[in-house]
């Protein structure tokens, strides 16, 4: 019925025989290769993200036989990434993960235990900051190896500091506030005195530091209605309503660094990334007219968060021993250093700020002090649900729809909820 | 008999392969949904599927103990009511004005007006994002101009939904128009002819004539936009995350986000069927105003 | 006299509120065209510019050399075009099986299907995520695709037009000894031209601005569709007004010019389909 494509006298033998020579011949090329090449898929988020490649490439030089694959993904989709492509049997051989996730995926049964590893190879751990090890080192074992450490801290416009007549910044809360008053004040005449993250992350680091435990129970309840916690919700809530601080920074506030540049914001919370973009985007006639300084607690220095990303290696991976070899590389202190030049991002090890870092760069002074002083956060795989209702719960309350006790009890009651299956569930996963 | 045979064969080759798509995702999984809502899914499931227990109703009753549910309940029946009529107001109205005799061209208006229902939910909403911008938008822009004060249309728990229902009706509107104009060319003259030779005014026509005869498209247009405006998903998603504070929260939307970024698939399952039960009865009401 | 100049002044009005609505209609669209061609900045400025003061291609040449449009736009139009030709030719086999031919049960299956028009798709889109889990389709074209091959509406729409083609022609062709196949490719379809045409035009509008489910399936970049990747684009640039709406062109414009151009090709279509919903 229809056309056959070859004709008979198609069925010659040469066809055949070339096909059967350019066959061995590719055996033999096969032959030759020293050893599979290993190819590694990394994840990486954010700016880091983007700035790794060169750093890779030197990795891929020490190590001839494994290929890095990377890929970038913003923070803001990172958490769900991860999650999604554990569900979806794609994830990638290492990645990066936020510390305050890991608690997570490792009750997930994602991630391979480290212990092993780091023992055979003689890692110092005793190097690097005990409050990011501790997110580290979670009761099942270790299963993360800090990349790099992120706190929170002040970022502030010395010349305001000093226009409202201030030579150091206030270590106390009640002191602190006095200068907040003052730097919306004339002559300093800012337009908010201070931003804060648009995150969970103030009302929890307020928390910290007045030794809220957050959770209660070995982690199985929700203890909001704490005195502790409440007390620093109400001083989060009073700065909001003297409009020391603008309330949902999205759409208040233009650009931060924009109005941090104008004079329009005196100070902002932020972490290491700001130091980055500050040099960015900041003009030179202000490029030292800036500087960090610890958080003010209650009553002194006050503590902040053990933040950071840790570098894991997911059970479904293929290449263990490369993979741990990528881990292992990120470990050495030179290549901290350069990651550190090459994203701003801070080293987890002491040595490697005490050697290079610290001399250098006095704007940092804040981060070194405050890294003596951190807290991890509760190491609940529910974290992430919580934190986003903590977050919702204190905007509620900022923004008036709620009561702060009315906004507590419904917070410790969602809590609660949320945290449901794993009182249940009393065995500590393997 | 043969030929009935035949063609018998002949069929269920025809439809085996339609069937089998229908069968396999639409039927399937709305069963396996069923079944789903009486589990305790979720992402630590995926760890350990040994572990997933049988709960009964309790998803359905945590669902009704959920103060975000009815929050989002409410939010997508202020959507779908105060959506709805505004979106079947100005389609009716719209339609009516365009169908005045007087006017031509109508096929260009009424292509114009219909240009947003082919768009993208996303690329509008992204737009209308930036429309609705608190200090660079074209909407505040507007009002500075009326001389009123601005709103923060997507940051003030008080308009953001009125922002997007607004966005909603400028983006249906032209479906619902169509299908008006249609039905009013569809209307025969003779009835006019005799409102008119009756005395009727303009009004008096509209209100004994158009508006009787527009009644079962009027319920048909309400039902298909009211089943759409209860999906609303897109549109929140893009542009306020369901936020600020919840404000803008829909079932939809609550339902991916605790089934797809928290994985609590079994108590999402139990929403998804709520929200089905709504639809259900509202079609009903619906359908039984067209039928009549 | 003054009665004309009352009517000219009613036919004015009566234009003047046309107009007013066409402008209020077009205007966002109007703008996001406009400040596309802005360069970045130039919109966050108050007071907003309607146009730009000096046009500029660089936005559309960032998205494509920068953040990959050109591979979104191609997944789209691989996404679409399959479900497009895929759902015409399931449905319109099914369409004229119940049409054309008898068998037993051909009513009872017409009710069957009749029934799964109520099933809305967030009710599937949970367990369909975890069956395509299980099958490996996750982040793949197939799995966009799949579930959207056949679909109830577009069976009825190819049933009741197949049901007005002459018998005649068939019975002829069937006592000449053609395959029922035959019959449907030479026959059928052919005659049914126009109506394919609109069911196609309408299943690749839908496939192409589909959101929800492939913003489920779709986990990884390489494969979005377009409003996957401009929903994810915007998550991130928040700031970068005048790029997102070169995004919102991208996917906007083409399939808007297309469709208001052939508007007479499926406009009866859609208001039918909306009767039979």
């Amino acid at each position: 019925m229809g056309d056959w494509p070859y004709s008979r006298a198609a069925y010659s033998q040469a066809p055949l025989v070339r096909a059967v020579v350019l066959f061995c011949l590719a055996g033999i090329a096969a032959c030759h290769e020293p050893e599979q090449t290993v190819q590694l898929t990394f994840w990486a988020f954010g700016r880091e993200g983007a700035q790794v490649a060169p750093l890779l490439e030197s990795f891929e030089a020490a190590h001839p036989g494994i290929q890095v694959s990377l890929q970038q993904i913003p923070w803001s989709a990172a958490y769900e990434k991860l999650v999604t492509a554990y569900v979806g049997g794609q994830l990638p051989d290492v990645a990066q993960i936020g510390n305050s996730w890991l608690p997570q995926f490792a009750a997930l049964q994602a991630l391979v235990e480290l212990t092993p590893w780091v023992v055979r190879d003689r890692l110092d751990t005793a190097d690097y900051f005990s409050g990011i090890w501790a997110t580290n080192r979670l009761p099942q074992g270790l299963y993360g190896l800090p990349w790099y450490v992120d706190t929170r801290v002040l970022f502030y416009r010395t010349d305001l500091l000093k226009q409202a007549g201030y030579a150091t910044m206030p270590q106390t809360w009640a002191g602190w506030e006095r200068l907040l008053h003052r730097l919306v004040a004339p002559p300093v005449n800012a337009r908010f005195a201070l931003a804060l993250l648009p995150d969970w992350s103030p009302v929890v680091i307020l928390g910290l530091q007045q030794g809220a435990t957050l959770l209660g129970g070995n982690g199985r309840y929700g203890n909001f209605r704490d005195e502790r916690f409440r007390r620093a919700l109400a001083f989060y809530v009073h700065l909001v309503d003297a409009r020391l601080v603008p309330r949902s920074g999205a759409t208040q506030l233009g650009n931060l660094y924009h109005e941090f540049a104008r004079g329009q914001l005196a100070m902002f919370w932020s972490g290491p990334w700001s130091v980055g973009e500050l040099r960015a985007r900041l003009p030179d006639s202000l490029a030292l007219r800036w500087a960090t300084a610890p958080l003010p607690g209650p009553e002194g220095p006050g503590v902040s968060l053990a933040g950071g990303s840790s570098l894991v290696i997911f059970r479904n991976t293929r290449n263990l021993e490369a993979a741990w070899a990528l881990v292992r590389f990120w470990a050495q202190p030179e290549v901290q250093l350069q990651f550190y030049r090459l994203t701003g991002n801070l080293p987890p090890r002491r040595s490697v700020w005490q050697q290079a870092i610290l001399q250098r760069d006095q704007q940092l002074e804040g981060f070194w002090q405050q890294l003596e002083r951190i807290e991890p956060l509760p190491a609940v795989p529910e974290w992430e649900a919580i934190a986003a209702r903590i977050h919702y719960y204190a905007e509620a309350t900022a923004s008036g729809l709620l009561g702060l006790d009315e906004a507590l009890a419904r917070l410790d009651q969602e809590v609660d909820r949320i945290l449901e299956k794993r009182r249940r569930i009393a065995t500590v996963p393997r | 008999m043969k030929r009935s045979w035949t063609e018998l064969r002949a069929a269920t080759w025809f439809l085996a392969p339609a069937l089998a798509v229908v069968l396999l995702f639409l039927f399937l999984p709305a069963l396996a949904a069923w079944m789903l809502s009486l589990t305790d899914f979720d992402l630590y499931t995926f760890a350990e599927p040994a572990a997933l227990r049988w709960v009964g109703l309790r998803n359905y009753l945590a669902l009704l103990q959920d103060g975000r549910f009815w929050k989002a309940l409410q939010n997508t029946l202020i959507f779908v009511g105060l959506g709805g009529l505004l979106t079947l107001c100005l389609a009716l109205g719209a339609a009516l004005w365009i169908h005045q005799r007087f006017v031509r061209w109508k096929a260009f208006w009424r292509m114009v007006y219909f240009a947003p229902v082919v768009t993208s939910l996303v690329a509008v909403a992204i737009v209308w994002r930036y429309l609705l911008h608190a200090r660079y938008g074209l909407a505040n822009q507007a009002l500075a101009w009326l001389g009123l004060p601005p709103i923060d249309w997507l940051g003030d728990p008080q308009w953001a939904l009125p922002a997007l229902i607004l966005m909603a009706v400028w983006k249906n509107y032209g479906y619902d128009l169509l299908i008006f104009l249609a039905a009013l060319q569809a209307i025969p003259e003779e009835l006019y002819d005799a409102a008119r030779m009756d005395g009727a005014s303009v009004w008096q026509q509209l209100r004994y004539v158009t508006l009787p005869a527009l009644r079962p498209m009027i319920a048909l247009a309400g039902l298909i936009t009211a089943n759409g405006y209860l999906q609303v998903f897109a549109e929140p998603y893009v542009m306020t995350q369901g936020g600020p504070l919840d404000a803008t929260l829909t079932l939809v939307l609550l339902l991916y986000e605790q089934g797809f970024r928290w994985w609590r698939l079994g108590y999402a399952a139990a929403l998804a069927f709520v929200l089905f039960v709504l639809m259900l009865g509202l079609s009903w009401m619906l359908w039984r105003q067209h039928r009549s | 006299m003054n009665y004309r100049w009352i009517r000219l002044g009613h036919h004015l009005l009566g234009y003047a509120g046309l107009v007013l609505l066409a402008m209020w209609t077009l205007l966002p669209l109007g703008w996001m065209v406009a400040v596309s061609l802005m360069p970045s900045g130039a919109a966050s400025t108050s007071p907003v510019p309607l146009w730009p003061d000096t046009p500029t291609l660089v936005q559309y040449a960032t998205l494509f050399a920068h953040f990959h449009m050109a591979r979104y736009l191609a997944n789209s139009l691989i996404i679409s075009g399959s479900i497009t030709l895929g759902a015409l030719l399931l449905n319109a086999m099914a369409g004229y099986a119940f049409a054309v031919l008898r068998f037993r049960g051909r009513e009872a299956l017409l009710r069957l299907l009749l029934m799964a028009l109520l099933i809305p798709i967030h009710i599937t889109i949970l367990p369909l995520f975890l069956m395509l889990r299980a099958m490996g389709l996750i982040n793949s074209y197939l799995g966009v695709i799949l579930p959207n091959l056949a679909s109830v509406l577009g069976i009825f729409l190819m049933y009741q037009f197949m049901r007005t083609l002459p018998l005649s022609l068939i019975e002829a062709a069937r006592m000449d000894g053609a395959s029922e196949f035959q019959i449907f490719w030479r026959v059928a379809l052919p005659l049914s031209r126009p109506m394919l045409a609109s069911v196609g035009m309408l299943t690749f509008l839908g496939a192409w601005n589909d959101f929800l489910w492939p913003l489920v399936v779709l986990t990884q970049h390489t494969h979005y569709t377009l409003p996957v990747a401009l929903a994810n684009l915007a998550g991130e640039h928040v700031q970068d007004v005048e790029l997102m709406m070169a995004g919102s062109v991208v996917t906007i414009l083409p399939v808007l010019l297309l469709f208001l151009g052939l508007q007479r090709f499926y406009l009866p279509v859609l208001l039918r389909s909306g009767l039979a919903g």
